[in-house]
């Protein structure tokens, strides 16, 4: 019989119950008395110079309260980055001020250049578009090698340039790395784009501020990963508001994907009027704001090389990529194309010498930033499309190349600055090839060119540094926070459990898992077990929930503070059965002696905890209620093998993507059923990007793919039945779960697999093409068969 | 979404009479004019509802033979009531967008519209069929070959509506659709229609000057009605759409591939 609680089972979602019934309680759902609406004028030119704003007519229609322009926000910062990377020659970046409001210039389509605040939606929405803008417009930049070239328009005229900055990684290897390319046998080169997506999370964002002016405190719900740092970001850096002062919610949240993350000038805008105006104020994205003012994720343009040496041994890589920033530095943006980008370069490789050049570029778009697996998709994609050509190139088995060339001892330090704690590439390889029935592919490949289609396989690899991560390391690269993650269990009288954790759940089934792994340690019932997030005034301070790091750092601040509980516990139960405390064993929520029947409950522990009658008052306090916060002391590292079979239509080239399969190794799982759901979406969204997803400007800056009648999403009807395995397991040998992160592993790994297998599929068929460029859309894919 | 008023006649004289007014447009499925206005990009004093006129809506076939159907007819009782007696024309009707669209959207909307990437444009000018508009001087017929003037052009005019649309029943007939990605319109599609006097391919999304009768095709296929008979011919590509989702000569060769496909299926 499997399981039906604890740690390996796989409970059904508790908190679906909710969000398949319409009780989900979104930031959308709240309304706040007394609450009005503001519309955000947004720019609907990429580059312009503002000369003038004219609200004069605007004011004076219905149901305006107010109109706010940047004007009124001097002496209100700007929104801030995270981190700060440093160049090359040791300079920090260029960091240009990020205004709430667009201040005399407009540097993106979409960018906020006056807000309305009106008693409705409508009036605020009617009146929004009464404002008259004098704008002189600009020559905008888009593409990324165009704006560092001298002359080129300046996004940000205080800057140098338009590069934020120049990145080498590690520079002290650059020499060593020529020199192998120099002495190599063979290099393969390729150069690639990894398309700009948007994240599209089913909730656009929403954010409500309100402000009570008896004790000058505010509140803002809002649609977060991590509602601390928003918390410390707004009221620290922009708003200028203690932390006590300042409560930040973020309840239900319908998807993120990274998009979540960033602290976005409309949060701050809410709270900020809230005040002035003494009035809460609300704002709800429409899908065509999202598109214009999410964070966008990917955007990179590579050039990667691979040397090889005579027996076909990597002996050095090489990589030229321009990540694109957008106008501004969204809160994160700047360690993506970098500290989580080119320290997994290595990939599952041993590879002795990398080198990473990464130039960051502002253009008039939409800010870049984090999306689902950031920075680590960029760099599995490049690497493994570039050792499936080199493979071509040499004529050589792509599975086999790969296993060549293996890292099979660990740890193993890369010469990319991390060090992978644990794995086994062979082992996923070998669950991946025995997944999907190799031998029998040139049959079903005769199959389909009898049926004039060109099939192919694609195979792939990868690695990702996940469980973000270790403070003190993240530290030096330049973050500019902690990255640990808290949790505070409070054991009730009766015995029943609130844990109150720091991370966010938007969709990942925390409130299951969690209560799985605290019930496990105690031996009860996961029902036994709440799990509280998202009210920075009911949770420790935490830094949310991204890069797969829930479980392994939030988990293990769980698993830390139960085992306070458990000891403390521990104490309480020796006194009632006057033994040892070092006798005490808990075991399915009963404490017993060591060696005698003496038996306790854990509800008479907990009943003897806040009722102390007949307790060590003199030793232990009364109460069960303890808090830890945990930081980790590395990334995890998950890692796996993918594989994707397609059809390409010759005459269309409309590509089918038939069969996919994953074999993950993730360390120990807790809740199964979740960890292959988390896997199935992963893989949908790299589906999505591989073959359908293209956010697209044209030059002069203005967002071509504006909607879903032109951003293609994948749908069900795109994809195969999904087969996912996670049963090589090599635990995580630093966090007290053993686990490393599921989160992002489908949308890592399953780009290159779906190209290697169109371009398998095309080769297959006489056709000489080396590479296409995400997404392989029909008109690509019939391009590069006709070109 | 701006503020109007709704107007819901129930007869067609009562509907164009409402609609004499300057401020005052029809409302069919309202599967395009709604998302439009909500997006803001459309306004309307007073929407003139259709989806009450009951005379407007259902099918019946007429002394030719032609099947004549409702312009307030919706996309599923057009697929579901057709499928015996003009099965190209069903399955055309049953894919068009989602089951949510085709059970609010009408032929006479889509016909009123012409899209440049809609669906029923292709199956009356392939058909030959027979638009009749109706306004305050009475019905006129007015034939598909003179009824498409271009991208959301027609040859209604200013007050007209489509009542009704009759199609002549092909021998054999077929629908070809390449969807767009993202809205899974018609990227190209082809409806080929043969009938005794030869044979009609009208290709939709794929021209800016919106759907049009591929005169070549027909003339090949007239000639041997085979998806060989297309081999070396496709339409020419200066009026053919470029855009984010193919260029020009993407799209014209999606319009032979379609057509024969079509052939083949009819």
């Amino acid at each position: 019989m499997p399981k039906d609680s604890g740690i390996g089972a796989s409970p059904k979602r508790r908190e679906d119950v909710r969000f398949l019934t319409g009780k989900g309680r979104y930031t959308d759902d709240i309304n706040v008395a007394g609450q009005a609406h503001v519309a955000f004028l947004r720019a609907d030119v990429a580059h312009a110079t503002l000369n003038g704003i004219d609200s004069g007519a605007a004011a004076a229609m219905p149901g305006v309260l107010r109109i706010f322009t940047a004007a009124d926000f001097d002496g209100v910062g700007g929104l801030p980055c995270g981190w700060q990377v440093t160049d090359k020659h040791g300079q920090p970046m260029q960091e240009p001020k990020h205004p709430i409001l667009a201040e005399g210039k407009i540097r993106h389509v979409g960018e906020i250049v006056a807000a309305v605040v009106a008693e409705t939606p409508a009036q605020a929405r009617d009146a929004a578009e009464a404002i008259e803008l004098d704008l002189t417009e600009l020559p905008a930049v888009v593409d990324m090698k165009d704006a560092v070239k001298d002359g080129a328009p300046k996004v940000h005229d205080d800057l140098t340039s338009n590069l934020c900055y120049d990145w080498g990684f590690v520079e002290e290897n650059k020499e060593a790395v020529d020199t192998a390319f120099a002495e190599a046998a063979h290099v393969t080169t390729l150069e690639l784009v990894n398309n700009r997506l948007v994240a599209n999370p089913m909730e656009p964002r929403v954010a409500v501020g309100d402000y009570a002016a008896h004790d000058d405190s505010s509140t803002l719900y809002t649609t977060s990963q991590n509602p601390h740092v928003i918390r410390l970001l707004m009221g620290a850096f922009v708003l200028g508001i203690p932390e006590h002062k300042l409560r930040v919610v973020a309840p239900d949240v319908g998807g993120g994907f990274g998009t979540k993350i960033f602290h976005y000038a409309e949060e701050a805008f809410c709270t900020f009027a809230a005040k002035q105006l003494g009035r809460p104020v609300k704002w709800t994205s429409t899908r065509s704001e999202a598109f214009m003012s999410d964070a966008h994720g990917r955007d990179h343009v590579t050039k990667i090389e691979l040397a090889l040496d005579a027996d076909n041994n990597f002996t050095a890589l090489r990589t030229d990529t321009y990540a694109n920033m957008g106008a501004y530095l969204s809160t994160f943006a700047p360690s993506v194309p970098t500290w989580l980008h080119g320290t997994l370069m290595a990939g599952n490789y041993k590879t002795p010498l990398i080198y990473v050049n990464v130039k960051a570029v502002f253009t008039n778009t939409v800010p870049v930033d984090a999306y689902r697996g950031a920075g680590r998709p960029e760099a599995t994609f490049q690497l493994e499309r570039l050792v499936d050509k080199a493979a071509r190139e040499l004529g050589v088995d792509p599975v086999a190349l790969r296993r060549q060339n293996f890292i099979t001892e660990f740890p193993y330090a890369t010469p990319v600055a991390v060090e992978y704690d644990t794995g086994d590439y062979h082992a996923t390889m070998d669950k991946l090839e025995a997944m999907i029935d190799r031998d029998g592919f040139a049959g079903r490949r005769a199959d389909s060119a009898a049926r004039g289609k060109l099939r192919g396989l694609g195979v792939n690899c990868y690695i990702e540094a996940c469980g973000i991560a270790p403070s003190h390391l993240v530290g030096q690269l330049g973050a500019r926070a902690g990255l640990y993650e808290s949790a505070t269990v409070r054991v009730n009288a009766t015995g029943g459990l609130v844990v109150m954790t720091g991370s966010h759940s938007h969709g990942q089934g925390h409130e299951t898992s969690f209560a799985q792994v605290v019930a496990d340690m105690i031996g009860i019932g996961d029902d036994q077990v709440e799990i509280v997030h998202g009210d920075t005034a009911n949770t420790p301070m935490g830094m949310g929930t991204y890069g797969s790091r829930s479980l392994a750092v939030g988990g293990s601040a769980m698993v830390r503070a139960t085992e306070k509980i458990i000891a403390k516990a521990k104490k309480i139960a020796a006194h009632l059965m006057e033994a040892s405390e070092g006798d005490i064993e808990l075991k399915d929520g009963a404490f017993t002696v060591a060696g005698t029947d003496k038996s306790v409950a854990w509800g008479d522990v907990t009943l003897a905890a806040y009722v102390p009658h007949n307790y060590p008052l003199e030793d232990i306090e009364p109460g069960l209620e303890e808090t830890a916060f945990y930081d980790p002391n590395n990334f995890t590292y998950p890692s796996g093998a993918y594989a994707c079979e397609v059809e390409v239509d010759p005459e269309t080239g409309q590509v089918e993507v038939l069969a996919f399969a994953a074999a993950d190794d993730f360390g120990n799982v807790v809740n199964p059923m979740i960890v292959e759901g988390q896997v199935h979406g992963g893989i949908a969204q790299g589906i999505g990007q591989a073959l359908l997803e293209n956010c697209a400007y044209d030059e002069d800056g203005q967002l071509l793919s504006a909607s879903y009648m032109d951003y293609a999403m994948p749908r069900a009807s795109d994809l195969p039945m999904f087969a996912v395995d996670h049963s090589c397991r090599t635990p995580c040998t630093h966090n007290p779960l053993g686990v490393k992160g599921c989160g992002e592993a489908g949308a890592i790994g399953s780009p290159p697999a779906i190209v290697n297998a169109v371009i398998d599929a095309l080769q297959s068929g006489g056709h000489d093409v080396a590479h296409i460029d995400m997404p392989l859309t029909p008109a690509r894919v019939w391009g590069a068969l006709n070109g | 979404m701006y503020d109007f008023t709704l107007d819901r006649p129930t007869t067609i004289q009562d509907a164009v009479a409402a609609l004499q007014s300057d401020e005052a447009q029809p409302l069919s499925g309202g599967q395009t004019l709604i998302p439009t206005m909500k997006a803001r990009l459309a306004q309307a004093d007073t929407l003139v509802a259709l989806s009450g006129v009951a005379e407007m809506r259902g099918i019946c076939t007429d002394d030719q033979g032609r099947l004549c159907i409702g312009g307030a007819t919706p996309h599923v009782e057009v697929a579901r009531e057709t499928a015996q007696s003009y099965p190209a024309l069903a399955y055309l009707a049953g894919h068009i967008g989602d089951p949510a669209v085709r059970a609010r959207g009408t032929i006479g909307g889509s016909l009123a519209n012409n899209d440049p990437s809609a669906c029923y444009p292709a199956a009356a000018l392939a058909s030959g069929a027979t638009i009749v508009a109706t306004g305050p001087s009475g019905a006129r017929d007015i034939a598909a070959d003179d009824y498409f003037q271009g991208m959301f052009d027609t040859a209604l005019d200013e007050g007209e509506i489509v009542t009704e649309v009759k199609f002549p029943v092909p021998q054999a007939a077929a629908y070809a659709k390449f969807v767009q990605p993202a809205s899974r319109f018609a990227l190209v599609a082809a409806f080929v229609a043969k009938f005794d006097n030869g044979v009609r391919v009208a290709i939709t999304g794929a021209s800016s000057d919106g759907v049009f009768r591929w005169a070549e095709a027909e003339e090949a296929l007239t000639a041997n009605f085979s998806p060989e008979a297309l081999t070396n011919l496709a339409p020419p590509t200066q009026t053919m759409i470029s855009d984010l989702h193919g260029p020009a000569e993407y799209r014209a060769n999606l319009a032979r591939t379609m057509t024969a496909r079509a052939v083949k299926q009819s």
